[in-house]
């Protein structure tokens, strides 16, 4: 603990600015870390004048599951949701900081949010399938994407269909409405959906908070089938679910301002899951991890 | 005490069962009240139904199928109405055709492309048009609009006149008051009504759907394709479906600006009739057997109207059902 490893990321001490400096891993424990994805440097998102998170900088890689925790209002969706643009949505959101994907500037001149959804997709809490027929569903994307060929459209939804494990259940019905599976089933046909595309990057908000333990364990089982071919950032509120699944973990908290009674979010700590678990670096991820608060 | 213990039939005074509750007098009252004015509304409904029928039974018994003839004349007791129904049809139509693009795109435009702050102002304006009386609407169209769409129409007319489809619909006679005229007035009128309910309906579509289709890179239009639109258009045909309901029904602007000639032409910048409209210039001077005919036009309409509202809750109910994944 003294000897703080080279390859884990630094606690951060706040207030004072969070200097990650998460260099890729050389340890035979894991394997070695892709190139960087995301690159998230004093990232403080606001919604009008509200500072809903700030000073957060991280590093997500390439082929990794990457795990945002930690309670409720501390931001780990809105600085998700920051990594597509999906903030842009929302009337008087404002990103600060640099956000870069692979190398690129996010918010930079000339980027189109809709190109940057088209490479990193996004999977929501509640399974939203369109009214449409299974088929529709996971056709949508591509053929927004102008893809007409029936032959090359049904190649594209049997393939996400089966990346998904959905397959074998829905595809003698894939006429039949998307709104008719359960819940389990309609988020992995939302999976299916995002993966459509061909993204690069999947963003998962709370994916399984919805589901039953059963479906919930067939989508983490699926996370870790497809993140050799994605990259995968994945919000939960269930810790044990940041540990089966994820490579990296980053903790966030809310910082109370007493004197404006403002709540911010902040990134407390990022690291590899194992380290953030059983070694944190920082008292309050210890607290959270070890259920004492949260 | 004892005597709303009394009051109570169901339930002899002394033998209150522990787990009896009496549900409160103003509940009772309120069901009461509430019970009575559904009954209210159908009894009226069916004395209509009923006393028009029969006032209007001896046209219908005396020219049988005969009333579904063009042969309409009050001098030899001939009461067909065909061209009336015909001329409701058309003008009803011609209606839908102009105010439901501006109407759903209106809708669209509020909910999804201006700010909010921006949309309320719109919807003050769009909803005028709904308060401004149909005999305003009618003087509009007779002594403003129809001048000049005369001129209009004849420079159409002469234009597209010998060509096949064209010259059959938008060809001369032309007439200021038409057919088109007619649709054109129903169709400022009833784009209120159709762009609000659109709209509410629209509003009703999930953030998250439309979350989920941005989310795949889709443009605004995609996304009201992928997302809106497959939830709404249910309720999109029940609004057009009421909105066709008044434009059938619309009688004083209708009688103003259509021109007031029974007859079943092809030509839309013809006039015509409907049959509301004749009900309203006529019934002042019909007795008799033409008194009969023309509240049996009334009749008519009536079963016209509840078939389209039918055939409305059907499409909006198997659109629901489709939605469920049955």
């Amino acid at each position: 603990m003294d000897q703080p490893e080279p390859n884990l990321a630094t606690s951060t001490q706040l207030p004072k600015a969070a200097a990650l400096q998460d260099t890729p891993p050389q340890d035979e424990v894991y394997a070695p870390a892709g190139s960087p994805v995301f690159d998230a440097q004093g990232v403080s998102i606001y919604y009008g004048s509200f500072r809903a998170v700030t000073d957060v900088s991280l590093t997500v890689y390439e082929n990794e599951i990457t795990a945002f925790i930690g309670p409720s209002g501390c931001g780990k969706t809105t600085v998700l949701r920051t990594l597509n643009r999906m903030n842009d949505l929302i009337p008087g959101a404002r990103v600060e900081g640099g956000v870069h994907y692979r190398g690129a500037s996010l918010y930079g001149t000339g980027v189109s949010p809709i190109a940057v959804r088209r490479r990193i997709g996004m999977v929501f809490q509640k399974p939203n399938p369109f009214p449409k027929s299974i088929y529709d569903n996971v056709a949508y994307g591509p053929r927004i994407n102008g893809e007409r060929n029936k032959a090359k459209l049904n190649e594209i939804v049997e393939r996400s269909l089966r990346q998904a494990a959905l397959w074998d259940e829905v595809k003698d019905r894939l006429s039949k409405s998307g709104l008719g599976l359960s819940g389990g089933q309609a988020q992995r046909l939302c999976i299916a959906r995002t993966l459509a595309v061909e993204p690069d990057v999947v963003l998962m908000d709370e994916p399984c908070s919805a589901l039953d333990p059963i479906a919930t364990g067939r989508i983490e089982d699926l996370m870790h089938e497809i993140k050799s071919r994605y990259t995968i950032v994945i919000v939960t509120h269930n810790m044990q679910q940041a540990t089966r699944v994820s490579d990296r973990t980053a903790f966030y908290s809310v910082l109370r301002d007493e004197k404006s009674d403002t709540r911010t979010g902040v990134l407390v700590e990022y690291g590899r899951t194992r380290q953030i678990f059983e070694d944190p670096r920082d008292s309050r991820t210890q607290a959270y991890v070890t259920g004492r608060v949260g | 005490m004892s005597a709303t213990v009394e009051a109570d039939p169901a339930r002899p005074a002394g033998s209150a069962h522990p787990l009896a509750h009496r549900r409160p007098l103003g509940d009772r009252v309120f069901q009461i009240l509430a019970a009575s004015a559904g009954v209210l509304v159908l009894v009226i409904l069916a004395l209509i139904a009923i006393s028009t029928s029969q006032q209007a039974s001896s046209w219908f018994s005396t020219e049988g199928l005969k009333v579904f003839t063009a042969d309409w004349n009050p001098a030899t007791n001939s009461f067909g109405a065909l061209s009336y129904i015909y001329g409701t049809v058309i003008t009803a139509a011609i209606a839908i055709i102009l105010a439901v693009p501006i109407s759903v795109g209106v809708a669209l435009l509020l909910t999804e492309v201006v700010p909010r702050r921006w949309a309320q102002p719109i919807v003050y304006v769009v909803d005028l048009l709904a308060v401004v009386p149909s005999v305003v609407w009618g003087l509009w169209g007779i002594l403003v609009l129809a001048p000049w769409l005369q001129h209009v129409y004849t420079s159409i007319a002469s234009a597209v006149n010998g060509i096949p489809v064209l010259g059959a619909l938008f060809g001369p006679p032309v007439s200021g008051a038409s057919f088109f005229t007619a649709g054109l007035i129903l169709a400022f009128m009833i784009t209120p009504i159709v762009t609000s309910l659109s709209r509410e309906v629209i509003a009703t579509v999930p953030a998250i759907d439309k979350e989920g289709a941005y989310a795949l890179g889709a443009t605004r239009l995609e996304m009201i394709q992928g997302a809106v639109w497959p939830h709404s258009q249910g309720g999109i045909v029940g609004a057009i479906m009421l909105g066709l309901g008044r434009a059938m029904g619309e009688t004083i602007a209708a009688a103003l600006v259509i021109g007031s000639s029974p007859v079943i032409t092809s030509h839309l910048f013809a006039a015509g009739y409907s049959m509301p409209a004749v009900i309203a210039n006529q019934f002042g001077e019909a007795s008799g057997e033409f008194r009969a005919a023309l509240i049996g036009l009334g009749v008519l309409l009536f079963v016209i109207t509840i078939i389209v509202n039918l055939m409305a809750r059907g499409i909006v109910e198997r659109s629901a059902r489709r939605k469920r994944g049955a």
